[in-house]
C-alpha cells in the first residue's frame, strides 16, 4: 500500500488553492494546452495563419478608419505599428476572456465524469493563446523592420509585460468561468463587454492624449498597463511608470479574486453544470 | 489492516430549484400584471418551498485492499452519485471518506475524447485526463493500440471511427490504468458482445492482480463472476452488504417482492417515485388482459394487455403524449410504447380528466417481473413522470404451442424451423470454415 492518504469530505466557503495537487497534474495542463492548440485550428485551410491575419487586418482597418479618416495619431511611431503593439495583447486578451468564460461549459462532460484540479479548464484556454501571442510579437518583429523602426533595450521589459497579459486574462477568465456554471449571462455579456473594452484600453489611441488624471482613472484597467508596456518595450514609446504599476497591480488583485471566486464556487460545479 | 477505503456516513443531497414561475410566458406574466399589478404570482407562491431530495442517506463501508466489491441497486438508488463522491467529483452533503490509495475512475466511456483529434492523439489525451503520466502512456502504448485494435486507424481523427471502435479505444485507454483503486461504472454495457467478453476478461484479470475495484453494473451474472462482495443500495441506502452472490440473490429477491403496486388498478396518488414539473396530472392506470379481463394474477406471454391511463389536462390542449415503458428487473428498457408514435389520432382539443388507451394485441415479453416508467408529455414537454409507477409480471407459458415454456432472451416472436427439401442444399453448399463471422 502507498502512503498515499486522502480524506473527502463536505467542502463550504472559500478554499485555499491545492498547489501540490496542481503540481501532480501539471503534465495535465501542457495536455488540455496541446488540445486546444491542435483543435483550434483543424480543418480550416489557413491554419495557424489565422492567429496572425486577424490583428494585421485589424491593424489596416484601424489605420485607415482611426488614423487617415479620424485623425488619430500615435505617440511617436508609424501609426500602423502603434495599433499593431497594442492590438497584439489585446487580441490575446480578448480571446482569452471569450474563450475561457466558456471553457468549463464546453468541456462540461470532463466537469461532470472526472477528476482533477478544474482550475486548469480555464488556464488551459488562456494558455493555448500564448503561441499566438508570440506569433503576433515575431509579425510585429518583422513589421518594425518594414518601417525601420528600432528595438531599444526596454524590450527586456516584454516578459514582464507578457505576464501581466496572461495574469489578467486568467484572473477575469477564472471568475468568467466559475459564473458561467450558474448564470449563462456570462456567455452573451462577455462578448459585448470586450467590444466595450476595446473603448476603454488605448489601443486605438495613445494614453497621452489623456490628461494626468484622467490617466489614473484609466489605469483602473488592468490592460492598459499592459498595452502601454507592450508599447514601451517594443516601439520604445514613452511610459507613464505610476499608472502602468497601478493597472497591473489591479490585474494581479483580479487574479487572485478570479482564483477565489473560482474556488469557492468549484465545489457545486458538476452538480450544476 | 486499515481499509484502502473507507466510507462514513454519506449522504448527498440534491436541491431541485426548478420553479414554476419561469414556465409562465412572457404574455402570461403581462396579463397578470395588468390585472393585479401587486399580487404575486400563485403559483410561484407555492413554489416557494423547494424540493429536497436525498440521493444517498448515511452510507457506510470499507474496502479492503484488493477487495473487488460489487454495488448493486436499481436505476436511481444512488450507485452513480457515490462513484461520483468517492472519486472527487462532487461534494459529500455531509459524511467523509478516507482513501489510502490512488484512485482511477471510469464513469464513462472515452470521457475527454475529442473528435478531431486522431486515435493516437486521443489516447495521449485521454490517458492524462484518467491521471497517467506521459511515460506511463507511452510505455502502455502499443498494449493500448493491441488490445483495442484500431493499428490501421492510428492516425485517423476519431470523428471517423465506428462507434464500435470508438468504444474499443476508450476502454482499452482505461483498461491500462494502473491505479491502487479503479471505479467502473457501467461502461461494459457498450460495444458489441465479443468486445463485452474481452472488457470483462480484461475486469477478471485487473481484479485477480489484486488491484482493489469497485464496480457497478446491471450484468448481475458479471457481478457474480467479477466480485467477492456486494453492497446493494436501495433508495440511497445501503440495505445489504455480504457476498457477491447473496448481494445479487438479495437484489433479485427485492425486486419481486417490493410493495410495489400490482392489481388491475393502481391508484397514482400515491406513487412514490414521482416528477411532477407542475401538478399531479397522472391519476389511475388500469390493466386488462384477453376477453376484456381485469389483470390481477399476471398474464400469459403473448396475450394481450390493455392499458388505461386515467389523467387530467388543466388547458385545452391537442398536444399531449402518454407514454410506457417496460423496464426488467436489471432496471433495462426492453419495450417503449409512447402515443407519441401512434399514426391516427383524431381528437382535438381537450381539457379536464382524460382517459388514454394503450392497446398492445400481443406482449411478448419473456416471463419476469416488468416495472412501468409512466409519463405525460404536454405541448411537448414533461409534465409528469413515475418511475415504477406498477409492476406487470408475464407469466411462464406454452407461447409456442409445444408444451415448452421459452427460457432464454428478451422477449418471443412468432417465427417457424423447417428443413429445406434435399434437392436443394448442393447448389448453395458453403464449405465449413470459410465463413467467418467478421467483427
Amino acid at each position: 500500500m502507498s502512503t498515499f492518504d486522502l480524506k473527502i469530505r463536505p467542502k463550504s466557503g472559500w478554499q485555499p488553492l491545492d498547489l501540490p495537487e496542481a503540481f501532480l497534474y501539471r503534465e495535465l495542463l501542457g495536455f488540455l494546452i496541446w488540445r486546444d492548440i491542435k483543435i483550434r485550428y483543424r480543418q480550416t485551410a489557413l491554419g495557424g495563419l489565422w492567429a496572425v491575419l486577424q490583428p494585421l487586418i485589424a491593424m489596416t482597418i484601424f489605420t485607415f478608419v482611426f488614423h487617415r479618416l479620424a485623425g488619430v495619431h500615435s505617440d511617436g511611431p508609424p501609426y500602423p505599428l502603434f495599433a499593431f503593439a497594442g492590438l497584439t495583447p489585446w487580441t490575446f486578451f480578448a480571446t482569452a476572456v471569450n474563450q475561457s468564460s466558456n471553457s468549463l461549459i464546453s468541456n462540461q462532460q470532463l466537469v461532470s465524469k472526472v477528476y482533477f484540479p478544474r482550475i486548469f479548464i480555464p488556464l488551459g484556454a488562456v494558455g493555448a493563446l500564448l503561441l499566438d501571442m508570440l506569433l503576433s510579437i515575431l509579425l510585429l518583429l518583422g513589421l518594425m523592420i518594414f518601417y525601420g523602426w528600432a528595438l531599444t533595450w526596454a524590450v527586456l521589459w516584454l516578459p514582464l509585460f507578457m505576464l501581466a497579459a496572461i495574469v489578467s486574462a486568467s484572473g477575469i477568465g477564472l471568475m468568467l468561468s466559475a459564473l458561467n456554471v450558474n448564470f449563462r449571462d456570462v456567455k452573451y455579456a462577455v462578448p459585448f463587454l470586450i467590444q466595450m473594452g476595446l473603448f476603454v484600453t488605448p489601443v486605438i489611441y495613445p494614453a497621452s492624449y489623456l490628461s494626468s488624471k484622467w490617466r489614473y482613472v484609466l489605469a483602473l484597467n488592468p490592460m492598459a498597463g499592459v498595452v502601454e508596456g507592450f508599447r514601451h518595450a517594443l516601439l520604445g514609446s514613452p511610459i507613464h511608470w505610476n499608472s502602468t504599476a497601478i493597472s497591473l497591480g489591479i490585474g494581479a488583485l483580479l487574479f487572485v479574486a478570479g482564483l477565489l471566486v473560482f474556488r469557492r464556487l468549484e465545489a457545486r460545479f458538476a452538480d450544476v453544470i | 489492516m486499515e481499509p484502502i477505503l473507507e466510507v462514513n456516513n454519506i449522504s448527498k443531497e440534491y436541491i431541485l430549484g426548478r420553479r414554476v414561475r419561469g414556465s409562465e410566458t412572457f404574455r402570461e406574466l403581462f396579463q397578470r400584471k395588468l390585472a393585479a399589478p401587486f399580487r404575486r404570482n400563485p403559483v410561484a407562491e407555492l413554489d416557494i418551498r423547494r424540493e429536497h431530495f436525498w440521493a444517498l442517506r448515511d452510507v457506510s463501508f470499507s474496502v479492503q485492499e484488493g477487495e473487488v466489491l460489487g454495488i448493486i441497486g436499481r436505476n436511481g438508488a444512488g450507485k452513480s452519485t457515490l462513484l461520483k463522491i468517492i472519486s472527487r467529483i462532487t461534494d459529500p452533503t455531509t459524511g467523509s471518506i478516507r482513501l489510502r490509495g490512488r484512485l482511477a475512475s471510469l464513469l464513462e466511456v472515452g470521457t475527454g475524447f475529442h473528435p478531431e483529434l486522431t486515435g493516437r492523439e486521443n489516447i495521449f489525451m485521454n490517458g492524462a485526463i484518467l491521471g497517467m503520466k506521459r511515460a506511463e502512456i507511452s510505455r502502455e502504448f502499443d498494449a493500448i493500440v493491441d488490445f483495442a485494435e484500431i493499428e490501421k486507424f492510428l492516425d485517423t481523427p476519431v470523428k471517423h471511427y465506428s462507434s464500435g471502435m470508438y468504444v474499443r479505444l476508450a476502454f482499452a485507454v482505461a483498461a491500462h490504468l494502473h491505479p491502487e483503486i479503479l471505479v467502473v461504472d457501467e461502461v461494459l454495457a457498450v460495444g458489441d458482445v465479443t468486445f463485452q467478453k474481452k472488457c470483462l476478461g480484461k475486469m477478471g484479470d485487473v481484479s485477480k492482480s489484486g488491484r482493489t475495484v469497485l464496480f457497478v453494473s446491471h450484468n448481475m451474472a458479471a457481478v457474480e463472476n467479477l466480485c467477492q462482495r456486494g453492497v446493494v443500495l436501495e433508495r440511497g441506502k445501503v440495505v445489504f452488504d455480504g457476498t457477491a452472490k447473496d448481494g445479487v440473490k438479495h437484489y433479485l429477491s427485492g425486486i419481486s417482492s417490493a410493495p410495489g403496486a400490482t392489481g388491475h388498478s393502481v391508484d397514482l396518488s400515491r406513487a412514490k417515485d414521482r416528477r411532477s414539473q407542475q401538478a399531479q396530472l397522472l391519476k389511475r392506470i388500469q390493466f386488462s388482459t384477453d376477453g376484456g379481463r381485469d389483470l390481477t394474477e399476471g398474464l400469459s406471454i403473448g396475450s394481450a394487455l390493455k392499458v388505461r391511463v386515467h389523467f387530467e389536462l388543466h388547458r385545452p390542449t391537442a398536444s399531449f403524449n402518454v407514454g410506457l415503458g417496460f423496464d426488467n428487473i436489471f432496471g433495462q428498457r426492453i419495450f417503449t410504447a409512447s402515443s407519441f408514435f401512434e399514426p391516427k389520432r383524431s381528437h382535438g382539443e381537450v381539457v379536464g380528466p382524460q382517459v388514454f388507451v394503450c392497446d398492445i394485441p400481443s406482449l411478448t415479453l419473456m416471463p419476469g417481473d416488468y416495472s412501468l416508467r409512466l409519463w405525460l408529455d404536454v405541448n411537448n414537454s414533461e409534465a409528469d413522470l413515475i418511475n415504477d409507477a406498477a409492476r406487470i409480471t408475464v407469466l411462464e407459458s406454452d407461447y409456442y404451442g409445444s408444451g415448452k415454456s421459452p427460457w432464454n432472451g428478451a422477449f418471443v416472436l412468432p417465427h417457424n424451423w423447417y428443413l429445406e427439401p434435399a434437392a436443394k442444399t448442393d447448389a448453395s453448399e458453403e464449405r465449413p470454415g470459410v465463413l467467418t463471422a467478421k467483427l
